[in-house]
């Protein structure tokens, strides 16, 4: 695609080509935005929290007979990790937004698509990760029964990477406006609902005694699509939002 | 070759209402084009045409004589773009805030180079405190320290002298002339005079009519 350009050089600052240092330039975001969460781990923690509150009440509002409590463990802990996860979506490029560093995003001289990728790397790892991590915790207060901790962990830690790519594309396209947190819920809940069916299926499984790997196979195969379909969808939204 | 960025039959219309039409613009190395006009007059939306930011327009944006958007990547390979917003994280130092564009533009300049480009824009001393902590006037210094740690031919500045010092005007000046004395572009919209900087080009937006100089 690109001509080689020949000839004196007569600038100081020579008339360069697009060239390499993705890898570096993907390292560097990732990196930089791991720091600003270290620096403020308030907002990593947000979600957590809320996590852990939720699954609290419904001890609390339901009965706290282990029974009736185990029956519906596998849905609750779910919708509560896929609610949480989308209370930490809205701020994924709003900051950026606000003090033009993502203008800046936008005119590095790589795909945009695949720097995204490694903002959405850092949500997952600082969101879907620690709440796939703490969910088991929040199974025993549910009294979800053992042997179904692994599959909750793990189908939890596939879905929550769906989650935020998906999620992303949402938060791309609504970080122009003002309130767009609720927006940004009724966008993409309907797209949660796959990975929530295969979520839930996977539990059901586990629990029954079942094979559940093959549900959370399924999940794999979302997260993969998501992988490459996701990052070209979240860098189209980001262009509407900017440049309108 | 020698830097051209050029812009044929440009016209832009905002709501019902024409920002310019048949704009001619063209700059080469060397060269620092002052775009001058009353607020509203289509001053950022002109720079973002230039630099690829915005397609969807009338005319033809040409970088080294190739069409944009084909020639986009290469543009941007060249082009350091400052913004209404600083581009500055709050809660990185400004070094860090450095590294990471250094980074982001294939660039990878040891941290002594960066700290000097600090240094250059007066905060010494300053490197890793977060910016956060910063004055708005610190804090525009932080992203014009890019224009020493950068190197690239074009440079498209967005009101540059926002929030800055008499002094800090003074240098900013100097070094635009400098920039264009050793081959680089100035793309450059300002409400300041820019007396220092010799032989300023300029485009001057007046809602339906432009006039170069």
């Amino acid at each position: 695609m690109n001509t080689p350009m020949s000839g004196s050089i007569e600038a100081a600052e020579p008339v360069r080509e697009a060239g390499d240092g993705l890898g570096r330039a993907m390292a560097a975001t990732f990196r930089r935005d791991l720091t600003a969460v270290a620096r403020r781990p308030g907002d990593a923690l947000t979600p957590l929290v809320f996590f852990a509150m939720v699954i609290t009440l419904f001890p609390l509002g339901i009965s706290p007979e282990p029974e009736r409590l185990a029956l519906i463990a596998p849905g609750v802990l779910w919708v509560a990790a896929l609610l949480s996860a989308l209370l930490s979506l809205d701020g994924l490029f709003r900051g950026d937004f606000e003090d033009g560093t993502l203008e800046q995003l936008l005119l590095a001289p790589h795909p945009l698509s695949l720097l995204v990728l490694a903002k959405v790397a850092v949500h997952w790892l600082t969101t879907g990760l620690p709440l796939a991590l703490m969910a088991p915790l929040l199974g025993v207060l549910l009294a979800l029964p053992q042997g179904s901790y692994l599959a909750l962990s793990a189908t939890l830690a596939l879905g929550s990477g769906c989650i935020s790519l998906i999620g992303a594309i949402g938060a791309g396209l609504t970080v122009g406006l003002a309130r767009g947190g609720m927006l940004l819920s009724l966008l993409v809940l309907p797209l949660f609902m796959p990975v929530l069916i295969f979520g839930t299926g996977a539990m059901g499984a586990a629990l029954g005694g079942g094979e559940w790997l093959g549900h959370l196979a399924v999940i794999g195969a979302l997260l993969s699509v998501a992988l490459m379909a996701a990052p070209v969808a979240i860098a189209a939204s980001l262009r509407i939002s900017i440049h309108g | 070759m020698r830097l051209c960025l050029e812009a044929r039959q440009l016209a832009c219309e905002r709501d019902g209402r024409w920002l310019f039409r048949g704009l001619d613009v063209v700059l080469k190395a060397g060269e620092v084009l002052r775009v001058e006009g009353p607020n509203g007059s289509g001053k950022t939306t002109l720079l973002k045409i230039l630099c690829g930011q915005i397609a969807d327009v009338d005319g033809e944006v040409r970088w080294q004589g190739r069409a944009l958007p084909r020639a986009r990547a290469d543009l941007l390979a060249n082009l350091l773009y400052l913004g209404h917003a600083p581009g500055i994280k709050a809660n990185l130092s400004a070094l860090e805030n450095l590294r990471w564009y250094q980074a982001l533009g294939g660039e990878g300049r040891p941290d002594a180079e960066l700290e000097a480009a600090l240094a250059e824009v007066g905060l010494a001393g300053f490197e890793d405190v977060p910016t956060a902590q910063l004055s708005a006037g610190q804090k525009r210094r932080v992203t014009l320290a890019r224009l020493v740690s950068s190197r690239r031919a074009l440079w498209v500045l967005d009101e540059p002298f926002t929030a800055i010092d008499v002094a800090g005007v003074a240098a900013l000046e100097r070094r635009l002339a400098s920039h264009a004395a050793s081959g680089g572009a100035v793309l450059v919209t300002t409400h300041h005079p820019l007396s220092n900087v010799p032989g300023v080009r300029r485009l001057t937006m007046d809602g339906q009519r432009q006039v170069a100089s």
